[in-house]
């Protein structure tokens, strides 16, 4: 009977061994595709039951803090000020995950990043709970303020994002329309629930994109800028003549009419300086100057100025700004415009204007300007970063008294008094039907122009409260002159 | 094999030979058994002292007096054995307290975790870990009467029928009475209900079935050993003999209709299988047991719900999850034990609330979460340790009748870890079955404390001296135990 004893011996060993095994399978090599489940709640409620970190503005005032609760989820988010700075801070919410900022730095936030391990230690030892660090962001609570009050006052959908130009710090980033995100990180999950589908209803205009960062948009005019930087870079000047003609048929076609605004002539003459062309932003003009760059070298400054770059983030990331394919002269005329597939995201556009503003350098546009430990002790700073020289000082100062004469060409509310401002306007038309679509209105812009200390770019989609005769200059130039107002008045 | 002579007792010549040669005593090895009972004490406390700690709750003498009694309840078991099994093994008396501690440690953990919940029907959590201290007294109890009553385990070869007759009966039981007595609880109908007492009757009738049928097999395996025909080189039983596997796969299946208990009937198949093969020493039984079963679970499987929702809850856990009496409750454990990964979450510092039945069927779940894949592995080689000592002890004893029983009930532990264990890792789909000394549940505790005392009374005649066992030392050749099983009846 010894035998079949042994055998069976074996047996319950073989089985003790397929335990074994599975439960390394489940536990080790295969443990991520269950922790990382959806379903599994058991992270998250880890994460809820320590206390989150703050995100404050430059100031300090904070704009997501946490309050202790007495259910299951020990910590409420809460948001001061919620919808001015939503895109920013973004959403904690248990059902729906996280966004903004709380996604970016959620490791910080929740204690959990490695920066924070001999605090964790500490915390052990001294049998405290663990905290998270607390994030200080670049935004100025006065300039992201007026940019959200100036968006919605009007009930406009858009985005306005202010950059400091010699550092990268972002401002002020704003994006409409906005949300609470206290609904979300709500612990009742109805409540939750109900804004969620509220929110991500079709008719209510996508408010929880940031359209800073992940809105495209064609730049129209305002693309401009690149266009001359390209040539001033190719070996023109300010003077440098263009034809001046109120109309001209695209090459290549003989009746695909090529329109200045309004078929007016930029000018007297049969040909306009570069000057008075980006003044008065004559399209005939541009698009004759892009061609003659052509393709590769309109790529290529427009790359320099952050085109392409399909890493860029500040830490939220920021969708790539795109040139499109340009595959005859006809779209070369038409993207030296701003048009035919030219894509920018309004951080693209502030970040144009910043390092024309920085004397051609551009920095890295960025939100987060420190980390602080629990015990508001700084860990990390981000230091300023220079990516590369977009053009030469001297080109850049040339395109600079251009953009100063472009300002004075432009109309609209709320011209500063005191304050040299350098701008560019656009007024970029969108969609199959043209004539029916109302056009996005732009306007980047720096101030003040000799020695700049904010740059900005603002978007008004479907132009406003002005419909088919909206313009950059009526319906964002104000706009973008108060956020710099606000920042320019309060130093 | 396949000889149709009884086959003979192993090889009864070294290892007598010692035990029998005068004036060499063996050890009993109580000492080691203290040694290990302490240093399952002192683990016990441990994991008490880090629960408490991970709940927050103020640490207070009352653990050192907790694990001071629990180390006095095991005390006491040890002096049990050391009166009346001096030569029992040393290790599995601490294995078992070392399950039994660490289940109370969870059940006390589940229990501060629960506290306050109020549920669905309106009821609130009643906690349970002082009842289950109280089973486990009871259990040592019921341990320690069973070795001072049964001084020799051949004894229950006698009552053999009965036992089967009363087995039989307690397994049945729940299945035919009406609800009020015999209420269906999470979908199976196996338990009984005696005023505020609820009792598994399965539980017990494991134990008395295993004693039957070792009995019946020792008594009867010469017709067993007859062979039939022989098929693909296995001589087959004869027809006629195939009848007690007919009779156990029939229970199975009564167990499985009437009572919805699809872990108790699997663990109960496979034990008469086991015994069936340790007796005849064929691989036919096997083969042929394997087919029965395998039928059986494809009829099962086309005919009861239940049987294709705990597969499919099995295949894709997830996409049933939604799904009542889906894919929750295995989600909710393997979420736990990935998300404890190798090192665990720290004892009650997990979410092991989350898995429905965390101190019942899901209780091993709850440790995989909380002592991660480590502590995991550890309490599996506990219980394979627990088991092969039990073997161990069936090996070596003389008679053929201790040798089946003790082979039997180290299995049924193996088995029954296997079955839970791989239910809760979604190794097999999970069927409903307690993990031994772990789980809450008194039926289950005083079960397996029978069930262990009965190991170490085989173990211990295996160690014993012969001459202190027997009166008749001189004639260890006709030692035989068909000899024995047929002079002890007076």
């Amino acid at each position: 009977m010894n035998t079949p004893l042994r055998r069976v011996g074996m047996a319950m060993m073989v089985m003790i061994v397929l335990l074994l095994g599975n439960a390394t399978w489940v536990q080790v090599i295969n443990a991520d595709e269950w922790r990382k489940n959806p379903y599994n709640r058991r992270v998250l409620l880890d994460e809820y039951a320590r206390k989150r970190g703050l995100i404050t503005v430059a100031d300090g005032t904070v704009i997501a803090d946490v309050k202790e609760t007495t259910d299951r989820l020990r910590y409420l988010r809460t948001y001061n000020n919620g919808p001015a700075y939503a895109a920013v801070t973004g959403y904690l919410s248990v059902t729906y995950g996280t966004s903004g900022i709380e996604r970016t730095e959620n490791d910080l936030l929740n204690g959990s990043d490695d920066r924070l391990f001999t605090r964790r230690v500490s915390a052990l030892i001294t049998g405290r709970d663990p905290v998270g660090g607390n994030v200080q962001l670049t935004l100025n609570a006065k300039v992201q303020q007026t940019a959200y009050d100036q968006l919605v006052a009007k009930g406009f959908t858009g985005s306005v994002v202010a950059i400091k130009p010699d550092t990268g710090e972002i401002l002020a980033m704003a994006s409409t329309p906005s949300y609470d995100p206290n609904l979300l990180a709500s612990h009742d999950a109805a409540e939750q629930q109900a804004a969620w589908k509220q929110l991500t209803a079709k008719a209510n205009g996508n408010p929880l994109i940031n359209r800073a960062t992940q809105g495209l948009y064609p730049p129209g005019s305002t693309y401009k800028v690149v266009v001359a930087a390209a040539a001033l870079a190719d070996g023109k000047n300010k003077d440098s003549q263009y034809t001046a003609k109120g109309t001209i048929n695209l090459p290549g076609t003989s009746n695909a009419p090529f329109p200045n605004f309004n078929g007016q002539p930029c000018g007297p003459g049969e040909t306009a300086s570069m000057e008075t062309a980006l003044a008065k932003s004559c399209n005939t003009a541009f698009g004759e100057m892009a061609a003659q760059v052509g393709k590769s070298k309109l790529t290529a400054q427009s790359n320099k100025f952050g085109f392409n770059d399909n890493d860029l983030e500040v830490p939220l990331a920021v969708e790539t700004s795109t040139l499109g394919a340009i595959q005859d002269e006809a779209a070369l005329y038409q993207s030296g415009i701003g048009q035919r597939d030219v894509r920018v995201t309004p951080l693209q556009n502030a970040m144009v204007a910043a390092t024309i503003a920085n004397n051609g350098k551009r920095m890295h546009p960025y939100l987060v300007s420190k980390i602080l430990g629990p015990d508001l002790k700084p860990i990390d700073e981000t230091e300023p970063d220079q990516i590369e020289t977009a053009m030469s000082t001297a080109n850049a100062n040339v395109l600079r008294d251009m953009m100063v004469q472009s300002e004075i060409n432009t109309g609209g509310e709320g011209r500063l008094s005191n304050v040299q401002v350098a701008s560019k306007t656009g007024t970029a038309e969108h969609g199959e039907n043209v004539a029916e679509n109302k056009p996005h209105a732009w306007y980047i812009a720096f101030a003040p122009a000799q020695k700049p200390e904010i740059a900005i770019a603002v978007i008004v989609e479907d132009g406003g409260d002005r419909g088919l005769g909206a313009t950059g200059g009526k319906v964002a130039a104000p706009i973008g002159r108060a956020v710099m107002n606000a920042y320019l008045a309060g130093r | 094999m396949g000889s149709p002579v009884p086959a003979g007792e192993g090889s009864p010549g070294a290892s007598v030979a010692t035990n029998t040669s005068p004036g060499l005593k063996a050890p009993t090895r109580r000492g080691t058994e203290l040694v290990m009972l302490s240093f399952a004490a002192g683990l016990v406390t441990l994991a008490l002292i880090l629960v408490e700690l991970n709940q927050e709750r103020s640490l207070s003498l009352r653990i050192l007096y907790l694990g001071l009694a629990y180390l006095g309840l095991f005390a006491c078991a040890h002096l049990a054995v050391r009166r009346w099994a001096p030569y029992a093994d040393p290790a599995i008396l601490p294995c078992v307290a070392l399950l039994n501690g660490l289940g109370l440690v969870v059940i006390h953990r589940i229990d501060l975790a629960l506290e306050g919940t109020v549920f669905l029907d309106g009821s609130t959590w009643d906690p349970v870990a002082f009842k289950q201290v109280i089973w486990t007294g009871i259990g040592l109890l019921m341990f320690a009467a069973t070795l001072k009553f049964l001084p020799d385990h051949r004894m229950l070869a006698r009552f053999g029928y009965t036992f089967g007759l009363v087995g039989l009966v307690a397994l049945l039981l729940p299945g035919v009475l009406p609800g009020f007595i015999a209420p269906t609880i999470n979908g199976a109908k196996i338990w009984l209900r005696i005023g505020p007492l609820s009792l598994q009757p399965g539980e017990f009738a494991k134990i008395l079935l295993m004693v039957f049928f070792a009995a019946f097999l020792v008594s009867k395996r010469d017709l067993f050993t007859v062979a039939g025909r022989r098929f693909l080189g296995m001589d087959l039983p004869r027809a006629r003999d195939l009848g007690p596997l007919f009779a156990a796969w029939g229970v199975t299946v009564a167990v499985m209709v009437l009572q919805k208990d699809l872990g108790s009937s699997l663990l109960f198949f496979g034990i008469v299988l086991v015994l069936l093969y340790i007796a005849t020493e064929r691989a036919a039984w096997v083969v042929l047991g394997l087919g029965l079963f395998a039928g059986g679970a494809v009829i099962a499987w086309k005919l009861f719900t239940h049987v294709q929702q705990r597969v499919a809850n099995w295949q894709d856990p997830i996409a049933r999850y939604d799904v009542i009496g889906g894919g929750y409750q295995i989600s909710q454990s393997l979420f736990g034990l990935a998300t404890g990964g190798i090192g665990g979450a720290g004892l009650g510092a997990g979410r092991p609330e989350m898995i429905p039945e965390a101190n019942t069927d899901f209780i091993t779940a709850v440790i995989g979460e909380e002592l991660g894949f480590v502590g995991f592995a550890a309490l599996l080689l506990v219980y394979m340790v627990f088991a092969l000592r039990g073997l161990r002890g069936a090996i070596s004893v003389r008679d053929s009748f201790g040798k089946l029983l003790g082979g039997g009930l180290a299995f049924a532990v193996c088995f029954q870890v296997f079955i839970v264990v791989g239910g809760v890792t979604k190794l097999i789909p999970m069927t409903g079955i307690t993990a031994p000394f772990l789980s809450y549940g008194g039926s289950s505790l005083l079960a397996n404390y029978i069930l262990v005392a009965l190991l170490l009374r085989i173990s211990a005649a295996a160690r014993a001296p012969q001459r202190i066992a027997k009166p008749k030392p001189q004639q260890p050749a006709i030692a035989d135990q068909h000899t024995v099983m047929v002079e002890r009846p007076k």
